[in-house]
Parts: structure tokens; sequence; C-alpha cells
């Protein structure tokens, strides 16, 4: 069954005053809104969130927003994936449409963080490592520490690269009103930020973030009935790498980023060069490089460039992170997943104001952990 | 062998096949098979392959904290570790393993009275 994004919607992202109930239900009754639907309507609600327990002793969100937005009887289930939490979000959202389970899906990504320092939030995001790991106080920055300083070694890349990254969606989200950052950046600031995990810098990373996104899932038969002009996912894969990060064969490879992308392409009929916009997951701007290249979008050690040469950039043959990305729009681990398909629906409509880019075909990656778990789908505009 | 002498040895895993891994996985995740041996690496040397010197640390954690990702070769099998190092490290650097009995302070971690080890083996340079 061909299902379609029937609404989108995000809060603002930042930091926000609100709670993990109240930015799910500003983004979840904006997305009803958009979608032109009741609550009645929803069959199955899924709430993607990575430790709401662990950050504010809240757990069962996925109850307490049925009952907030006068869901219930929906079906409700929180998923969990750590910051991929809202790309299995969407895979969990999908199966229940294509699978016959449910007619109308609200998918709803959250997460409040910024209540705690960056050292208690980074432990709390750290817990997801295996226990040899955790032992020696590795966060997740300090694995792309290691791995950004492979990767520039290996392929003899240029430092300054990785900094074109975040200049680029720092520019993008000064155009994104719901970005947690509206401030450009040049190279020589990157450079010159504070060392997090050398040879990498506090620019280098994203935020930490308050924030929710939400979609409506629905059969594209159904979808026809609301609106025109509509979103459908054509693709979508997931996948796993080694929960032990430095058991990888090659820390410079997304394995996981590959097979998901494989899937993707497979099941959508499509190749890279048929893809007109994408947003990834540059939790930290190495990131960004070493999934154009898992993609396919770059040859190995060859991903660095497109920054540089202005190929990712918003008038580019491929615009990377329109939203600004984890980078600048902020991270808010189980809404990230959630708010770059909303980035993608918006595009796909053109609702994106002032980031606007010309796209029929979009993708999204969510990674979670050092790559320890992916998913990516794949969004075609269906008029 | 007591347990706590078994603490303070280095030990990597293998199975039929000779497949190694550090840590010890139910099955070797190349082949399936059961791990059925142990390889001792505590007096052996590695090479540091990639390190970082880390300055934002959580609670609990020497700061700046530097790790390295090491290769151990056992025969024509590898197998890797990453850990701490008790000095500046370089690409390519010989190193060898250190017990350390407190990593990190168990009192300032999220998992403060759980079954993690606190104790364990950083990377000394080799002179």
């Amino acid at each position: 069954m061909d299902v379609a994004l029937l609404g989108g919607a995000m809060t603002s992202f930042g930091s926000r005053d609100g709670w993990v109930r109240d930015l799910a239900s500003e983004a979840a009754l904006a997305c009803l809104d958009d979608a032109k639907i009741a609550p009645a309507d929803i069959d199955h609600l899924y709430v993607s969130n990575m430790a709401s327990g662990e950050f504010e002793g809240q757990t069962g969100v996925m109850n307490a927003l049925a009952h907030d937005i006068g869901a219930v009887p929906a079906y409700a289930q929180r998923v969990g994936q750590t910051s991929a939490s809202g790309g299995a979000g969407l895979y969990a959202a999908w199966q229940s449409v294509a699978s016959g389970a449910s007619e109308m899906t609200l998918l709803v990504g959250v997460e409040k963080m910024t209540h705690l320092s960056t050292a208690d939030a980074g432990d709390i995001i750290a817990s997801l490592t295996h226990s040899v790991e955790y032992s020696h106080g590795v966060t997740l920055p300090s694995f792309a520490g290691l791995t950004a300083r492979a990767y520039l070694d290996r392929f003899d890349v240029p430092r300054e690269s990785l900094a074109h990254v975040a200049v680029k969606n720092h520019a993008n989200a000064c155009k994104n009103p719901d970005a947690q950052f509206h401030k450009a950046v040049d190279v020589e600031t990157v450079l010159s930020s504070p060392v997090v995990a050398d040879p990498l810098r506090l620019y280098d990373y994203c935020p930490i973030t308050d924030g929710s996104a939400a979609l409506v899932f629905c059969p594209a038969s159904l979808a026809r009935e609301y609106t025109d002009e509509f979103v459908t996912v054509a693709g979508i894969g997931g996948a796993t790498d080694t929960h032990v990060v430095h058991e990888r064969a090659d820390p410079t490879w997304m394995g996981a980023v590959a097979d998901s992308a494989r899937q993707t392409f497979e099941m959508a009929g499509c190749a890279p060069e048929e893809v007109d916009v994408a947003e990834l997951h540059d939790m930290v701007t190495v990131l960004e490089v070493l999934q154009l290249e898992a993609f396919g979008f770059a040859d190995r050690g060859e991903g660095w460039r497109l920054a540089v040469e202005g190929t990712t950039a918003l008038d580019g043959d491929l615009p990377v992170n329109t939203s600004g990305g984890l980078k600048a729009r902020g991270h808010p681990l189980g809404a990230t997943g959630v708010a770059q398909a909303v980035e993608i629906y918006r595009q796909l409509l053109g609702n994106a104001g002032d980031r606007q880019v010309e796209a029929e075909r979009g993708l999204t990656c969510n990674v979670g952990g050092f790559g320890n778990c992916v998913t990516s789908a794949l969004f075609e505009v269906d008029t | 062998m007591t347990d706590e002498t078994r603490a303070e040895r280095l030990f990597a895993h293998r199975c039929p096949n000779g497949h190694l891994t550090y840590p010890a996985h139910p099955l070797c995740p190349t082949c399936d098979e059961a791990q059925v041996e142990t390889v001792d690496l505590t007096d052996e040397r590695g090479v540091v392959l990639t390190w970082t010197r880390v300055e934002a640390t959580p609670p609990g954690v020497r700061q700046p904290n530097t790790l390295a990702l090491v290769e151990f070769e056992v025969g024509t099998e590898t197998v890797r570790i990453l850990a701490g190092t008790t000095a500046d490290v370089q690409t390519g650097d010989e190193v060898s393993p250190v017990y350390v009995e407190q990593l990190r302070d168990p009192e300032q971690s999220v998992r403060a009275g759980t079954g993690q080890e606190w104790d364990g083996f950083r990377f000394e340079p080799v002179q």
C-alpha cells in the first residue's frame, strides 16, 4: 500500500520552557491542524523519544500524549532507537499504515534536554555505549574526534573542509524560523572555537535542544480525499552496525547507513543521482561527509569536497540540510528524525520559505549512537 | 584463578574459526560460533590507529581525557580496543596495557550502583 504524509508540523527548536508533554502536544496539535483531521481520527499514535525518563523523570509519554490531545483510545507506542528514535518512528508509522493496521497514524518526536548541563546530558546520551567503552569516559563527541582524525589522515583531507559543513548549515538555519540558531558563522570562527574532541571543535557539533515535530501518515488513496497534492513514502530502510564502536573494521565507513540506503533506494526504484534534496544526520560535521559517501553521493574519501565546492549548498546540485541540520536547527534527540522528514515534506510541497529549493524527491537519514542504528527514507511529491 | 587476578589481565576472545574480539560476545559476531578461548594481551604491544584528546568530559571523568583506538596483532588475526591513554600518543605509536583500579568516579555516573565495571586497562606509550 502506498503511504502518504497528510500533515506535518514542528515546534520551534531551542531552549524551551515547556516539558516533554507540553512540547509533544504543541507539535501534535499543529500537525493535526495541518492535516485537517481531528484527534478522534487517529488509529495509531507513535511517540519517538530517547530518554524522557532519564532527562525529566517522565516515562509513558505515548499514553500521556494520547490523553493530552484527546486521542484516547488510539493504540499508542513509544519508539526508542536512541538518537535515531525519530527515524525509527517514521519506520513504525509507515509500517502501521502499509500493513493495513492503521488508517490514520500520528507520529510525534520529542525531547527536552536543555535543563541539564551539557556534561550531564552527555552522560545520559553516552549510556547507550557498551560498558567496556563507557568505563573510559567515552561520549558520542569523542567517537567523532577519533573518526575525524582517521578520515583526515587516511584520505589526506584538509581540516578546514569540515568547517564548511558548519558554515553551510548555519547559513541555512538563518532562513528557518524554527531553527535553534539564527547566526551565520565563517570558517575562521569554527576553527578557532574551543576544542571538544581534538581535532574537532565546538562549532563542529550540534547543540543540546528542546523541541518536537510531528507527521500524519495515511494510505495515499485516503490522502486524495483530503488534498490534491501530497507527499508519499517512496522508500524506507533501516539497519544496525556494531554496538561496540571500536569493533568496526573501518572507522571511516558508516556501514549501517550504506545498508539502510540500499534498502531505501531499492524500494523506491531509484538511484542517488535522482535525489533532489537531503536531510542528513550532522550531529557533527564529519558525519554529514561520511553519510554523503555511504549514500553514494560521493566516492570514498571525496565527500568533504561537496560542502567546499558548494554542491550541497541551497543553490547547489544536491542541497543538504536546508533546515540547518542538527548542527543549527538543533538536535532534540527523539524529535530529530521526524523534523528531518517535516523539512522534506515542506520542501516537496513548496512551503520552505526563503530556503525553498526545487525538489520532487527528498531523502532523510537519522543516525542513532555513532552509526549504531540507522533509518533512511525517500519521499516523493504526488500531484 | 581468583576473580581478582582475572580482573587484572586483558583478554581478547576467540571462536573456533580464529576470529578475535574485545570484549567477549555470546556468539562470534563474524561467524556466530561460540567463543571458546581467551588470548591474554596484558603483556603485548599494540599500535595506535587513531586518537583524540577530549576536553569536554562527563561528570567524574578526567579532563582532558585522551582516548586511543589500538590494534593488536595475534598471529594472522587482529583485535582492536578503545581505551584511555596514560600520556600523549600519536597515530602509529606502540603502546602497552596498564591496569587502572578506577577509570572514572562511579558516584558521578548515570551507571552508579549498576553492573558497570570501573577498573580496566589504559594504554601506556612504549619507550
